[in-house]
């Protein structure tokens, strides 16, 4: 029984060491290949049947007409414009007359504190005359842009006398002040170049800023330290700096709050960091500086060290139309690839003819320049004591500008608060002040406030009656 | 469209590059030498305004052909003026003024209805309006710049348009690029023809919408565009569009054609999407009372949204104006910026336009206007169809007063510029960038103070400058129509 067992154990062990040792593997054309070799290539081939197998992709399929139908007349598009509501009614007070220190409105006489007419040439007649010889001369508009037989000889005679009286080689003038500086802007700045702006400029520089493409970075609002700050910055991490454009772009006398920027400085910082100025002097172009030329005569800079200089003639000037001077190199660069100068009719030659006669009238009167100066200090003395409102501002500044001591809380309701005092002026008083207008569109940060255009041609009774009507105001609506 | 035979095309594309080895040549020797002279210090460590190959084109074409642009004039722009002569020390590269001028033929300037020079009905009331309100009220029109002739204007254009409101800007430029981001934002389309003025693109681009093109005049390829794009919604998120606002020109200048507006306007109502029509060259030119293209091709304005035009060309004035229903209008009295900041439109101006608008309308008790709409028909149509049968290549449609004449060549730019100018008759010619770097022309402008004789005179002169430089593409006519138009005047 034992030897019966053993028997079929032995046979056992022997069939499967005759199993392992039997030779496995089949000879395939004379060769012999083992069989371990076979199943590792049945195991290769399952391998590479998977790699290529596609993984399983859902088909793109394409809209088709029917679907591309349905979304069209599924979508909805929002109306142009949101609704007008009460505050969007804004209603201007219609002048019946010339926008001088006194104007007609409704009827009546009202002391004009809304125009920005510094030297008090709108009415004047020496320039009334020239303009209207060129009106006879020239008819009224100008019928066709730079290139293209838009240019007239007064055209010409108005640049060089602005050049002249400037102290620059050249100048380009422009049909419009306010499309002035954000034209320049992207003529000189593209895409890949650095610009370190004011935080507090007005909306037409925030415009010229976003169409130029530059990496923009903002300062704070007059504020040199923070400027220094963000120079540092970016000059430490600038790689090759001869072949990105860098500049500065700042207001003389700052629309939106009355300061003035400190030229010295800049221009020392300018120096030391490598970037050129872009200076926007539209409210300061006549006013500041002993015979008027600006803000390098005032600071005692010369003109060579600020590279490009704007100003819109719709103030001091009292026409209309804008000037860009520099160097030759920025002026010719300017007229053949700034878009507002190229691409548009240019200005009417009566326009051109008034701006000639305007710098005429300064040259010869700038005993006018002391008046504006003691008008706007005997003004900011008045209204240093007015409730709820506080003068911010340079007492150079012939834009006075009040912002309220406590804000309400919101933008709007600070509007509501200061368009009503304004209103009760204009309607109790007579006298025209403004308040400071945002569109929805303006990035500027400061506060809104009312502004006092001071003019050389105000008398000092006008001057009493605006402090005085306003004082009134102001205690009733912050009682 | 323009069809350009190939062997022009290649002799331009070989001119061309002449022009830009001799160009890069011209480069090498200047940085040579400035290499050996020293760089001014001052300027050391700032990069240069231009860098590189900026403006090449400027520096080694442009300024050969300088003296062909920018001619001043010393009298008012009406059909005959005064050109200044200029003169050049050193191979055009500045130009200075002499004393001298000669009277020319203008065929040049934006005059469509002759109200650039000195008119008996607007003049004088020009000058009673300027010793009134003074050359400019030195305020924004929210402040104290709006005057009565302000309102009155905007009224009148209304009127004059079509639509149940106007708002009216200093300047034509600024209207478009300062409006446009008033209406439209990001999460918007702009769809714009490919042709459209740079105000417009300015605007579009300031705006932060997208910004997509359709062929030149193509509404199939319009409405492809839209379709497109309201299904598949914004780029990367695939969110439906807020608004699409599609934008074109009534005229196009520097083609002379018409815009083909009712077919447009179908698709945009279709697929509800808001237009904007822009009609710098058409107001007051074209259409059978001038009130555009909307009469010219029968559209009913209110089907257009907004429309846009400027007082520079048919008016003689300055400025321009939106016209749209009351809300939009008083939208954006409210928010735009350019009537928020910039300075209102100067009173001369707008009382020359309220004077040109009353000729035109015939409310000025004469049928001047009715006349001076006449004679700028039949001018720019027998101007045309005398040049074709003439042989040049003639861009443009019927009835509209731009007609530009295809040169190519750059040297036949100057050539044609120079020979005419010699001959006095004053003509514009466009070049690179304003038109494509192939297709330069010489683009005329018809006035209605041209009178019969200056367009037979203009005719002679650019028939034999024509010969004279081979720019006559087609076969001819033969020439007997000439005198047969001639004696049926007499």
């Amino acid at each position: 029984m034992a030897s019966g067992l053993m028997d079929v154990i032995a046979n056992a062990l022997n069939l499967i060491t005759s199993a392992f040792d039997a030779p496995t593997g089949a000879i395939i054309f004379g060769v012999p290949i083992d069989g371990h070799l076979m199943l590792e290539a049945l195991l290769v081939m399952v391998i590479v049947f998977q790699l290529t197998k596609k993984s399983h992709k859902p088909p793109k399929k394409p809209l088709t007409e029917k679907e591309i139908d349905e979304l069209c007349d599924e979508w909805v598009p929002e109306p142009l414009t949101s609704d007008s509501t009460e505050e969007t009614m804004i209603k201007p007070p219609t002048l019946e007359s010339a926008a001088g220190p006194h104007v007609i409105v409704d009827g009546k006489d009202v002391v004009n504190f809304a125009s920005a007419n510094y030297l008090g040439l709108v009415g004047n007649k020496d320039v009334i005359d020239s303009c209207v010889g060129s009106l006879e001369k020239y008819g009224v508009g100008s019928c066709g842009p730079r290139t293209f037989y838009g240019t007239m000889d007064v055209h010409l005679d108005c640049e060089a006398r602005i050049a002249k009286f400037i102290g620059m080689p050249d100048c380009a003038l422009y049909s419009y002040g306010f499309c002035t500086i954000f034209s320049v802007i992207p003529a000189f700045s593209k895409k890949g170049d650095i610009i370190v702006a004011d935080e507090g400029v007005h909306w037409a520089v925030q415009n010229g800023l976003d169409l130029s493409r530059s990496t923009v970075f903002y300062f704070k609002h007059n504020d040199m330290k923070s400027l220094e700050a963000i120079l540092e910055k970016i000059t430490s991490r600038i790689k090759e700096p001869e072949k990105v454009r860098r500049y500065i772009v700042v207001e003389a006398i700052y629309q939106n709050s009355g300061q003035i920027a400190p030229l010295n400085e800049m221009v020392r910082l300018k120096e030391k960091h490598k970037f050129r100025i872009i200076l926007d002097e539209s409210h300061s172009f006549g006013v500041l500086g002993n015979s008027g030329r600006g803000l390098a005569e005032y600071c005692g800079v010369p003109n060579e060290k600020i590279d490009i200089i704007t100003a819109g003639m719709g103030n001091a000037l009292a026409t209309d139309g804008g000037l860009c001077t520099g160097s030759v190199g920025v002026v010719n660069h300017q007229r053949l690839m700034s878009s507002a100068y190229l691409f548009t009719a240019s200005l009417p030659p009566y326009l051109a003819s008034a701006a000639i006669g305007a710098l005429e009238y300064l040259e010869a009167n700038p005993s006018v320049l002391t008046k504006l100066r003691a008008n706007i200090a005997f003004l900011l003395k008045e209204l240093s004591d007015v409730s709820g409102l506080a003068t911010v501002g340079h007492p150079l500044s012939p834009i006075i500008f009040l912002k309220l001591k406590k804000s309400t809380g919101s933008n709007k309701t600070d509007m509501h608060l200061l368009d009503s005092i304004t209103n009760q002026v204009l309607k109790e008083h007579s006298v025209l002040i403004v308040t400071t207008k945002r569109s929805s569109l303006d990035k500027c940060p400061l506060p809104l406030g009312l502004r006092l255009f001071v003019s050389a041609s105000h008398s000092e009774s006008d001057l009493v009656k605006a402090a005085a009507s306003l004082k009134k105001v102001a205690a009733v609506a912050f009682s | 469209m323009v069809r350009l035979p190939y062997t022009t095309a290649l002799t331009t594309l070989f001119s061309y590059g002449l022009l830009f080895v001799f160009g890069q040549l011209r480069d090498f020797f200047r940085k040579l030498l400035g290499w050996i002279r020293k760089p001014k210090d001052q300027l050391k460590g700032y990069a240069p305004i231009c860098l590189g190959l900026e403006d090449f084109y400027v520096r080694r074409l442009y300024l050969r052909i300088q003296d062909c642009f920018g001619r001043p004039i010393a009298s008012a722009p009406d059909s005959w003026f005064d050109v200044v002569e200029r003169c050049s020390n050193d191979n055009n590269k500045t130009l200075h003024r002499t004393e001298k001028t000669s009277r020319c033929l203008n065929l040049g300037s934006y005059n469509y209805l002759g109200f650039a020079a000195a008119d008996e009905y607007c003049t004088p009331r020009v000058i009673q309006s300027l010793k009134e309100y003074s050359a400019s009220t030195c305020s924004t029109r929210v402040e104290g710049g709006t005057t009565k002739l302000h309102v009155e204007l905007e009224e009148l254009v209304a009127r004059f348009v079509g639509k149940e409101a106007a708002i009216l800007f200093g300047m034509g430029y600024v209207t478009n690029s300062a409006l446009i981001p008033c209406i439209i934002g990001k999460g918007g389309l702009i769809i714009s023809d490919s042709l459209n003025h740079n105000s417009i693109v300015n605007g579009a681009r300031g705006s932060g919408a997208t910004v997509r093109v359709f062929q030149h005049n193509t509404p199939s390829h319009l409405e492809e565009v839209l379709r497109e794009q309201i299904a598949e919604g914004q780029p990367r998120t695939y969110r439906p569009w807020k608004k699409i606002i599609v934008i074109v020109e009534g005229i196009y200048s520097m083609e002379g054609e018409l815009c083909k507006l009712p077919e447009i306007i179908a698709v945009c109502k279709k697929y509800k999407a808001y237009t904007y029509l822009d009609e710098a060259h058409s107001i007051g030119a074209v259409g059978k009372s001038g009130r555009g293209v909307c009469e010219l091709l029968g559209v009913d304005p209110a089907d257009v949204d907004i429309m846009m035009g400027t007082f520079t060309k048919s008016f003689g004035s300055c400025g321009g104006y939106i016209a749209a229903s009351k809300e939009i209008i008083q939208y954006l009295k409210f928010s735009c910026p350019a009537h928020l900041y910039a300075t209102s439109m100067s009173p001369p101006a707008v009382q020359q336009v309220i004077s040109a608008i009353k000729v035109i309308l015939g409310e000025d008790g004469s049928s001047r206007g009715a006349q001076k709409l006449a004679r700028i028909r039949e001018n720019s149509n027998f101007f045309r169809s005398e040049l074709q049968k003439m042989g040049f290549e003639v861009l443009g449609d019927n009835d509209s007063p731009v007609m530009p004449i295809m040169l190519y060549n750059p040297a036949k730019i100057p050539a044609f510029s120079r020979e005419c100018l010699q001959q006095n008759v004053a003509v514009v010619t466009v070049a690179f960038p304003a038109t494509p770097l192939l297709l330069a022309r010489a683009r005329i402008c018809i006035s209605a103070s041209h009178t019969r004789e200056d367009l037979i005179k203009a005719l002679e002169v650019i028939s034999k400058v024509g010969d004279l430089i081979g720019v006559k593409y087609f076969p001819a006519e033969p020439p007997k129509h000439l005198n047969q138009g001639h004696n049926k005047l007499e």
